[in-house]
């Protein structure tokens, strides 16, 4: 396992990442090809890992594609995955960031990364990571490479010694350090949602109140 | 509630503002309020799990309303009663999301319920869905009911599981792009021809990051099926959501549906409704300008939905590496026509196209003409209330006469997983939303287009233009048929 992550556990938080990159190099991977709709039927959030790419990962006999990168034994534990532009693209299942986690995955790299994939993927300790065109190219011409990735500093340091700043935001950054739970944070708003809600009530029977009255 | 404007503002900005419970902060993302929560079999159970897990119980249950639509089958229940459910796991889904919806008091959509159908053709249909709304759905194709005005947009398990519990989530104000489609749309031309031409013009991360609002004469002159077609792909370009301002259409379409407001309750509605629109001189974070009247009837023909040409043009010679590996994907040849290629199966339906006016479009070039005996067609209503309006057309009869297949509602072949597949390596034309890789079945090729060109293309057997289908001799309203 080349991978390490520098963390008191997975969903307690997530600080730095070392591990070499596995390469997907298609541009648009859209979430039927992370994981395709008809392993959607599970109630569960766990296990989805053996569906992850199924259709590019499997051959007809369902025995492993030998041509598919991440089943090419030098990326056996690879904890990056570098894909070209547009990942995650489609439908908003989040059977996708966990199917990818469960597979090992704990950072996705590309130049876009899809709105809705990219929410979901925060919510589950796996970092998506927008770096720019010129510099994903290079990294997807070379596959394997070991990358560190300082979630603390928001940077991206390649094995010459270049420290790249990625873009996260202050929120999530702090959720994936300190292992912040969303809906945790959420309930402690609980106080002005609810004022909200009379505030909006309030409103809304006073306009009803001066329609009726003309 | 009257708010001063200092500024001109986007109709985005307007429902932004009006729903923000706490303002975002470089630290935290704004708390904003949903106003509508949709729900359905797939995306849901792991979330009332989660609140189980946590002692915690739906904050408005009210507000929350459940419908069965992705796994579920469009073949009637059997003479022993049962439903031919593809596998035992969608079943079980579908029972977990019924008993979920029993103990936390959400109202559901069931099979015995005359409402039931897919989550967003029963949210417009039923007038759930209205202006100034929040609206979310654990389905990306929530941008939908943007037409209303409603900022809409699909979210994952978890944020399913945020609304749930404190009926909102955390977001980042998204950017703004006006897309303005000016121009007569020319006949055989519609929504679906217009949508694919624009992604194609922006692409497929044309939108990301941002929330489209699509204004312009030619958007004006759409009904509410075409412009909720128009937003329901606004993902397809990379945007959560898409809107359109509320105006008369919107108000004539609501003034009809069973849970719009009545009386003095509707007056205050549209009073309060039509102050969603983006005042004059509001700025965008960026604008595209479409010409309507150029667009021809427009298919797909690579593996995601931003690779579309007209029906009379060449397919691209794959200039990179992704055009290569969808030309081949597709099994075509660079460079060849798109019309002319043989067609094995074609789909009617989906959240795309599966409205009454979608199915009379299909009727229309059905009617009198039998389905090409090499295809395979399916026309799959969208709601149980779309089967009961078509059926009281006669069009069903009409489907059934010409050779295809007439269904109960549901998702069905638009993401294959009840059981409603394209075989490997078959060519479908399917009025759906997406032509990813294996999306309607493993190894399926899809070409997405409107029902018009997928009807016709059922009749010649072959990729074809519909508008040679388009006689006026053979142009009978439906309605006179039944």
């Amino acid at each position: 396992m080349s991978a390490s992550v520098h963390a008191a556990s997975a969903d307690a938080g997530f600080v730095e990442l070392i591990s070499r990159t596995a390469v997907l190099r298609e541009r648009n991977i859209d979430t039927d090809q992370i994981i395709p709709a008809r392993f959607l039927t599970t109630t569960e959030r766990k296990g989805l890992g053996r569906f992850a790419f199924n259709d590019w990962r499997y051959l007809a006999d369902g025995s492993p594609n030998p041509e598919f990168e991440l089943n090419k034994p030098h990326n056996a534990g690879a904890a990056i995955l570098v894909a070209g532009r547009n990942f995650g693209c489609g439908s908003s299942r989040e059977h996708a960031p966990w199917a990818l986690t469960d597979l090992g995955l704990r950072a996705v790299i590309s130049s876009e990364i899809a709105d809705i994939f990219r929410s979901n993927a925060l919510k589950n300790g796996l970092l998506p990571i927008v770096v720019a065109q010129d510099l994903l190219d290079e990294l997807l011409d070379r596959p394997g490479i070991e990358l560190r990735i300082d979630v603390r500093t928001r940077s991206l340091h390649l094995p010459d010694g270049r420290a790249v700043e990625f873009p996260l935001d202050a929120f999530a950054q702090t959720c994936l350090i300190e292992g912040v739970d969303q809906l945790g944070y959420l309930l402690r708003q609980i106080d002005a949602i609810h004022h909200f809600e009379q505030r909006r009530e309030a409103a809304r029977n006073t306009t009803q109140e001066q329609t009726h009255a003309r | 509630m009257t708010t001063t404007t200092p500024h001109p503002t986007t109709l985005f900005e307007k429902l932004w503002n009006a729903h923000l419970v706490a303002p975002e902060s470089e630290a935290a993302p704004a708390v904003l309020y949903i106003d509508l929560h949709l729900i359905h079999e797939v995306t849901s159970p792991q979330a009332f799990a989660e609140l189980e897990a946590r002692g915690l119980s739906p904050r408005r249950p009210d507000l929350t309303k459940g419908t069965l639509d992705h796994s579920t089958p469009t073949l009637p229940a059997g003479t022993d009663g049962r439903l031919p459910y593809y596998t035992a796991e969608a079943e079980h889904q579908v029972d977990t999301l019924r008993r979920n919806c029993e103990r936390h008091g959400v109202e559901l959509f069931d099979f015995d319920s005359e409402h039931r159908g897919i989550v967003h053709v029963i949210g417009p249909e039923l007038g759930l869905t209205q202006p100034g709304q929040t609206i979310v759905c654990g389905d990306s194709h929530t941008a939908t009911h943007g037409a209303f005005g409603a900022l809409a947009f699909g979210i994952g398990t978890s944020e399913v599981g945020h609304v749930l519990a404190t009926q909102c989530l955390l977001q980042r104000r998204a950017k703004t792009l006006a897309i303005n489609v000016e121009g007569e749309l020319a006949p055989g031309v519609g929504a679906k021809d217009l949508i694919l031409h624009v992604i194609g013009e922006i692409g497929v991360n044309g939108g990301t990051g941002h929330v489209i609002e699509y204004r312009g004469s030619t958007i004006r002159a759409l009904s509410m099926d075409e412009r909720m077609t128009v937003c329901n792909m606004s993902i397809e370009a990379g945007a959560r959501a898409g809107l359109i301002a509320p105006d008369q259409v919107t108000y004539d379409y609501l003034a009809k549906t069973p849970r719009a407001p009545r009386g003095a309750d509707w007056d205050e509605a549209v009073a309060r409704w039509s102050q969603f629109k983006t005042d004059d001189g509001a700025a965008f974070d960026r604008e595209v300008h479409i010409d309507a009247s150029a667009i021809k009837p427009t298919l797909t023909w690579g593996t995601h939905p931003g690779q579309v040409a007209a029906i009379d043009a060449q397919l691209p010679r794959g200039r990179d590496a992704d055009e290569a590996k969808a030309l081949a994907y597709m099994g075509f040849d660079g460079g060849a026509a798109m019309a002319g290629r043989p067609v094995d199966v074609v789909f009617v339906g989906s959240c795309t196209n599966s409205r009454l006016s979608d199915l009379r479009q299909a009727a229309e070039v059905l009617r009198g003409r039998h389905v090409h005996p090499r295809v395979r067609m399916l026309v799959v209503p969208g709601s149980e209330q779309v089967k009961r309006d078509a059926e009281a057309e006669g069009i069903d009869a009409i489907v059934r006469a010409a050779g295809a297949e007439w269904r109960e509602p549901g998702c069905s072949m638009c993401i294959a997983m009840n059981g409603d597949l394209v075989g490997a390596g078959q060519l479908a034309v399917s009025t759906s939303n997406r032509n990813f890789e294996g999306r309607q079945g493993k190894g399926a090729r899809t070409l997405l287009a409107s029902p018009l060109t997928a009807a016709a293309c059922a009749v010649a057997g072959h990729v074809v233009d519909p508008r040679a289908y388009l006689d006026p001799a053979f142009n009978p309203s439906i309605k006179e048929v039944a």
